[in-house]
């Protein structure tokens, strides 16, 4: 009798796979249900987005920004902003700066809502994601009031925000914090304790410091694994060396240092903090100040180069333009977290299973066209 | 219809006046089968529509509630929708099986419902191996799925039905174990036999017999949501992981199929559990005759409806075990403590005889036991009700 004989079965999860947060497409080979090795095939959101940061005007450009993720609009067009800002010399005014604060921290909330949501859903707990969309609704109407837009907000412009907070907007805003402040333990309540859910991340997808440095993981992923890092302590940027927040990292809770339960703990813990930060803005915020745009026809910046990061919500959001002293950018660059955070899938990956696999993307919380651009 | 059936086996062939019984077998046939059409099917589609208004409530969504009053014809609007569909076989798949497999799945766990009692006389075969029939005719619902998982020819599907063939066996086990204790505890098969065995009061229901039953309560409730593929244990259709598992290549009313025959499968399970330990359609003794059996068809129904209830708010809690760790709990704990679950229970017997003083003393304080864990869960929600005092948006329950 012939021996029975075995062969990896070679698995195409994506680009229209449920888990797959949009358009990714990861290669699987498995045996049975165990992952042998992973490929991340990316690519299938590339909008050109930095070619076009080469082709509009420095101003123009704003727009494309929010698309680089839409998740978090307020963030990648803060980010684009600053990197702007820093090359042609522009300031600021303090209460743009204010603005920008509250918005940027609401939209980290929201972006971890959706984040967590979805990795709950991923595991098949379904009621956690309809929760967290109800809280990002509000932050959305939010947006909505101040900006008109409730996606891609177009709201931070270069040399402050495009439009002043409407009457009563600010206090809409710390009623919505005051509410969310205790819906985040109702939540918790829901899933974050859930001893199956506990099950199911605790000890998965471990990413030690030295691969998460190795690879360049950046944001909550990166806090997750054990490292202090935000950029919003260690290279300020904004208000934010006025603001007293603390920095979560993964490890102190259940389970092992960098784990699918670290990255998702880090988010919730992230969440309170912006909620602390979106507070202090507005106990402190400058209502005589007038102001909240600096005046500017166009942006005409010398020669030279920047590299301007910013901590969004999925990391490290680094802008990197040369400037030929144009209207226009000689070159255009964007480092996203989604991009490195996804290189990572390859080396964690073997060994997991397939549900395992799907905890794990989930819990790296990359954004299709965040990778691809 | 069975005595027609006993008669037509004992006399060994066909008598007489064969020609009278064959049409009156087959009008009882066709009569038995419309019943189960014309109550069962609308029953699971209402059960759908249910199953999705109250996710909704809990996910502070509103739910289907635009074709009729409430949105209580929505299961019709849906059958009528996938009736309407195109039947897309894929062209690589094994067109004989594919085509089998839903209609495997759905006898499979309609069958079921040929012993399902709705009250003391309105049955539609009380056979002497209820139980057993139970667990065999629902058997056929693996066999389903993993042709339906082979046969379309997709690696997800396949994963699906591999997955979903390791489950409901591995949950069979402990699930007929556990009945296997209350078999014993009843000394029939029946199925109306295990409910005669039990009386209308909480004390005298099974589950409170002894407390091995009480807590085989829990693992047969456990191995029958993981046979019906419920959440937690709902890894064969993991939308998340394996797209739709077994029912991913499947469109219109071959996907309908599949769909029915998940709802109709949580009442099969409720009601199976029902009977089992819940005293099934057991009244308070009151004179024979039309107002008993009312009162008998509401009280079964009632209790089912509440465990169908509960199996549907688990599946919009809990997240999904991985396949490995279901396994683990299957094999690991249920089976092994089922196992010993069957000893205790016939230990028990012997030690403490039905009827006793001493037995009717331990059913009182398992109520009572009983009686305070739902009270602490009570107290449980409404302390976390509290503590969620949030501003949001009120949602009407008639919304």
């Amino acid at each position: 009798m012939k021996p029975l004989r075995t062969e990896d079965m070679t698995l195409n999860m994506g680009p229209h796979h449920p888990s797959t947060h949009g358009v990714l497409r990861f290669i699987l080979t498995s045996d049975g249900e165990v992952v042998h090795s992973c490929r991340p095939d990316v690519g299938y959101l590339h909008r050109s987005i930095e070619k076009i940061g080469e082709m509009m005007t420095y101003l123009g450009f704003m727009p494309y920004t929010d698309r680089v993720d839409y998740v978090c609009a307020m963030n990648a067009n803060w980010g684009y902003a600053l990197a702007v800002e820093k090359l042609a010399k522009i300031e600021v005014p303090r209460r743009a700066e204010f603005l920008r604060a509250i918005v940027g921290e609401l939209n980290r909330i929201s972006s971890h809502l959706v984040a967590l949501g979805t990795m709950a859903m991923d595991l098949g707990a379904i009621t956690p994601f309809p929760w967290t969309l109800r809280e990002r609704e509000r932050v959305n109407d939010l947006f909505e009031e101040i900006c008109g837009a409730r996606l891609t907000h177009n709201y931070v412009w270069i040399g402050g925000v495009a439009f002043d907070a409407p009457d009563g907007w600010l206090d809409k805003v710390r009623r919505f914090v005051d509410s969310f402040e205790k819906m985040i333990p109702e939540f918790n309540r829901l899933i974050t304790g859930n001893k199956i859910f506990l099950e199911r991340l605790v000890n998965v997808g471990v990413i030690d410091r030295k691969t998460a440095l190795a690879y360049g993981i950046s944001g909550p992923n990166l806090r997750a694994s054990g490292i202090d890092w935000d950029i919003r302590r260690e290279i300020p940027y904004g208000i934010y060396p006025e603001l007293a927040f603390e920095v979560p990292i993964g490890g102190d809770a259940i389970g092992c240092i960098g784990d699918c339960y670290a990255r998702f703990v880090v988010r919730v813990r992230e969440m309170e903090e912006s909620l602390k930060i979106v507070r202090q803005c507005l106990d402190r915020f400058p209502h005589e100040e007038k102001e909240y745009r600096t005046r500017i026809r166009k942006v005409k910046p010398p020669v030279g180069s920047v590299y301007v990061a910013s901590e969004a919500p999925r990391g490290e959001l680094g802008f990197f333009i040369v400037s030929n002293g144009t209207e226009k950018a000689e070159r255009m660059r964007i480092r996203t977290g989604s991009f490195t955070a996804m290189s990572v899938v390859e080396k964690i990956a073997p060994g997991l299973m397939v549900a395992d696999l799907v905890a794990l993307i989930a819990s790296l919380d990359v954004v299709a066209p965040e990778i691809d651009r | 219809m069975q005595q027609l059936l006993d008669r037509f086996i004992e006399s060994r062939g066909w008598t007489g006046d064969w020609a009278i019984e064959l049409v009156y077998f087959l009008g009882m046939l066709f009569f038995a089968v419309a019943l189960l059409l014309v109550v069962v099917t609308p029953f699971t589609g209402i059960v759908s529509w249910a199953e999705r208004r109250i996710a909704a409530r809990m996910q502070s969504r509103v739910g289907p509630n635009r074709v009729g009053p409430q949105g209580i014809l929505q299961w019709a609007a849906d059958g009528l929708k996938c009736i309407l569909k195109e039947d897309l076989i894929p062209e690589d798949a094994d067109r004989i099986l594919f085509t089998a497999a839903p209609y495997l799945v759905f006898s499979g766990l309609f069958g079921a419902f040929a012993v399902l009692p709705f009250s003391e006389h309105l049955v539609i075969a009380d056979l002497d191996v209820g139980a057993f029939y139970v667990m065999a005719i629902t058997s056929l619902v693996p066999l389903g799925i993993i042709m339906s998982g082979w046969a379309s020819n997709n690696k997800w599907s396949l994963l699906g039905g591999m997955r979903s063939a390791a489950q409901i066996i591995s949950y069979e086990i402990p699930g007929a174990l556990s009945l296997l204790a209350v078999v014993i505890a009843a000394g029939t098969l029946s199925l109306q036999g295990i409910i005669r065995a039990q009386g209308w009061s909480p004390a005298d229901w099974f589950l409170f017999r002894s407390p091995f039953l009480f807590t085989g309560f829990f693992y047969f409730f456990v191995a029958n949501l993981a046979e019906g593929n419920r959440t937690p244990f709902d890894l064969p259709e993991a939308e998340s992981e394996l797209v739709a598992g077994y029912s991913t290549e499947y469109s219109g009313m071959r996907f309908a199929f599949f769909m029915l025959a998940e709802w109709a499968n949580l009442y099969v399970v409720a009601s199976v559990v029902n009977v089992a330990f819940l005293g099934g359609w057991n009244v308070p003794p009151i004179a024979e005759g039309v107002a008993r059996t009312l009162l008998q068809i509401v009280v079964f129904a009632a209790k089912s409806l509440v465990l169908v209830f509960v199996i549907i708010w688990i599946r919009w809690t809990l997240p999904r075990l991985r396949v490995d760790q279901m396994m683990l709990l299957c094999w690991k704990y249920l089976v092994p403590l089922s196992f010993l679950n069957v000893l205790g229970t016939a230990v028990w017997m012997m030690i403490v005889p039905e009827g006793s003083a001493a037995g009717r003393i331990a059913s009182w304080i398992l109520v009572l036991v009983g009686l305070s864990l739902l009270g602490l869960f009570g107290l449980r929600v409404r302390r976390n009700l509290k503590d969620a005092d949030v501003e949001r948006p009120r949602l009407s329950p008639i919304a």
